[in-house]
């Protein structure tokens, strides 16, 4: 009846296995961007602050994975946390350029004496300080996950309905950012960074940091995340996305076990949006845009949704198969995308995650179709 | 309001779409008390259960378990003061593991943050071992419960309410699709339940009840129709009325 399987799609070992081989590459690259130029193992800043992307959005996508994956919950809106967290970060970023904008003033970013602003609104205010912004990464969108959660479960929205309120949840805060008005750059966004902490964001040695510091936090949130659905926790989320109105005869709440594994999956996303922010150098209101949230929802599904490193790895892969893409077919790339949702959805449906499985251990044949799916993975 | 009554049920009424479901029902349940509930297709008996646990809510009449009333709880809260409650179609958490399944039951932690935190100790292990033996289950403990057979789904539902440890019981036809073998064994397992809980069993077989050997309430309508030993209610001519005058 259902085909994901606990145990073996929460290995421990699978996930320090990819935590460390992310940091690795993470790592490697950017020991290999610091080599002279004629060196042949020499990588590019290009290639480095694509790999920062592939890393960050890795962290959106394993955000889905929490929700998605454990507790059952289609988010067709995260893309919106990831974007609050990059805004966040962008703020500091912005005022971080000081008196060298256009127009030379050290208090306000360049769009606001363009919109002859006098002085900072209060919400950009401590927004010069790291430690600050560092804070609002994760706890803007916490917050905003925590309120629009609480007032979904407790309400028990549930499935398509639920994925159509996220979907308009990211759609109005696209609108809301392109105004002008609202003080965050309107349709440019946040961008022309300088420097963070004092170091040149374009210096070969800031890049390669920001990377190693990527990989690191994306090791990080793939072990959170492991904690989380291997513990009772997990349990709880499968039962609750399995048989939700069963647990509530137990005496679980499940709207709050929703709502907990909601609340830090936004977190993780809006980290990941962060860490995009000072590599790719810009925050605008595009990244709102709904198909975002929708092709995240797609790289869990093509690297095994519910595997945690299934979506790492669906991340990092349609992401460089879009690259790839896009460079070569420009025009074919939408179509390209959707036909690999449609086979993974025909074909796999466990993602390169249950492909893997299959390969290194293929089910037994003596089991009910019930069952053929979860012993199909590893224990 | 006799407060020695575990469970206390009076005039209760309830109206869906001017159909009404529960109609002046009155129940009462003594401590350690089981009781067999039957009555024609549409006589009340689960929106009897929806109920007390807490899925319906009555238009009038009150609820009492140990004194407290019922109808301003959800189901979380009433579930933790004691009533479980086991549905007609089994429902196990079929990706989990039958050892995991129980351990969500143990009656203990229930907020999000406890159960992130809760480590298996080992008194929870003990009770699980106790409820794999009660179940029949040891041999499938690491096993997905969504692989097993109809009637070891049925005995894992019965293992979760009993790691509840409620004080009531509701069984929603337990014995409904079982063999014979089964059936009589599911009547050995409530009866040694009963020992030590109260319960509340909803149930056509007719065997399966005499085998129970408990008193019976007959519904109708959503009211009750008699109440006794099964022998008398079955000779009760409004009983045969209901049962074969249509």
């Amino acid at each position: 009846m259902n085909p994901f399987s606990t145990h073996a799609q929460r290995s421990l070992r699978g996930v320090i296995w990819m935590a460390v081989a992310v940091m690795v590459a993470a790592g490697g690259l950017a020991a290999a961007s610091l080599l002279p130029e004629g060196n042949p193992l020499h990588a590019s800043a290009f290639v480095v602050s694509l790999a920062g992307k592939y890393l960050s959005y890795a962290m959106l996508a394993l955000a889905v994975d929490l929700v998605w994956g454990f507790a059952g919950i289609l988010t067709l809106g995260h893309a919106a946390f990831f974007a609050l967290g990059g805004y966040a970060m962008g703020m500091y970023l912005m005022r971080e350029i000081g008196a060298r904008g256009v127009y030379g003033n050290a208090e306000l970013p360049d769009f606001m004496i363009f919109l002859s602003w006098k002085s900072l609104p209060w919400y950009w205010w401590g927004s010069e300080h790291f430690a600050w912004a560092a804070v609002l990464v994760v706890a803007v969108p916490g917050l905003l996950a925590g309120v629009f959660g609480w007032l979904a479960f407790r309400s028990r929205v549930s499935g398509v309905y639920l994925s159509i309120i996220t979907q308009a949840l990211t759609y109005a805060l696209m609108l809301a950012f392109f105004q002008n008005g609202l003080g965050f750059g309107g349709n440019n966004g946040l961008t022309d960074f300088k420097d963070i902490l004092g170091a040149d964001l374009h210096a070969p040695l800031t890049r390669a940091v920001l990377l190693v510091v990527t990989g690191v936090l994306l090791a990080a949130s793939l072990l959170a995340a492991r904690f989380v659905v291997g513990s009772r926790f997990g349990n709880l989320l499968v039962a609750v996305r399995d048989a939700e109105s069963r647990t509530r005869f137990l005496g679980y709440r499940p709207e709050q076990a929703k709502l907990l594994v909601w609340v830090f999956s936004a977190m993780i996303a809006g980290l990941g949006g962060a860490l995009y922010v000072t590599q790719v150098g810009i925050i605008n209101p595009g990244e709102f845009a709904p198909a975002n949230s929708i092709e995240s929802v797609i790289w869990v599904a093509v690297g095994g949704r519910g595997t945690l490193c299934g979506a790492v790895l669906g991340a990092i892969l349609v992401n460089l198969g879009k690259t790839l893409f896009t460079a070569w077919l420009p025009e074919f790339w939408l179509y390209g995308l959707g036909l690999l949702f449609i086979c993974t959805t025909l074909f796999l449906p466990n993602g390169l995650m249950g492909l893997w499985r299959h390969v290194r251990k293929p089910p037994p044949e003596e089991v009910t179709p019930e069952v053929a799916d979860t012993q199909g993975d590893e224990a | 309001m006799t407060d020695d009554l575990l469970l206390d049920m009076r005039d209760v009424s309830v109206t869906f779409d001017g159909f009404r479901a529960i109609n002046n029902l009155s129940l009462a349940l003594r401590p350690g008390e089981m009781r067999a509930i039957v009555g024609p297709n549409g006589a009340g008996k689960t929106t009897m259960m929806d109920i007390i646990t807490g899925k319906t809510r009555p238009d009038t009449g009150t609820v009492r378990f140990q004194g407290r009333d019922l109808t301003r709880l959800d189901e979380p809260a009433i579930a933790r003061l004691g009533i479980g409650r086991k549905f007609q179609k089994p429902t196990v958490f079929e990706a989990l593991s039958v050892t995991e399944n129980l351990l969500l039951s143990l009656k203990g932690v229930r907020a999000p943050f406890a159960v992130l935190m809760a480590r298996r100790s080992a008194g929870e292990r003990e009770r699980i071992d106790r409820l794999l033996h009660l179940t029949r289950l040891e041999a499938m403990a690491d096993q997905p419960a969504g692989g097993m057979s109809h009637g070891q789904k049925q005995w894992l539902e019965i293992g979760m309410l009993m790691g509840q440890e409620p004080d009531l019981l509701l069984v929603d036809e337990p014995v409904a699709g079982m063999t014979d073998a089964e059936t009589m064994a599911t009547a050995d397992l409530l009866r040694e339940i009963n020992r030590t809980r109260s319960v509340v069993v909803v149930e056509h077989d007719m065997d399966f009840v005499r085998a129970l050997g408990v008193d019976v309430t007959v519904l109708h309508e959503g009211s009750v129709l008699a109440e006794g030993t099964l022998d008398a209610v079955s000779a009760d001519p409004r009983v045969i009325e209901v049962y074969l005058g249509r």
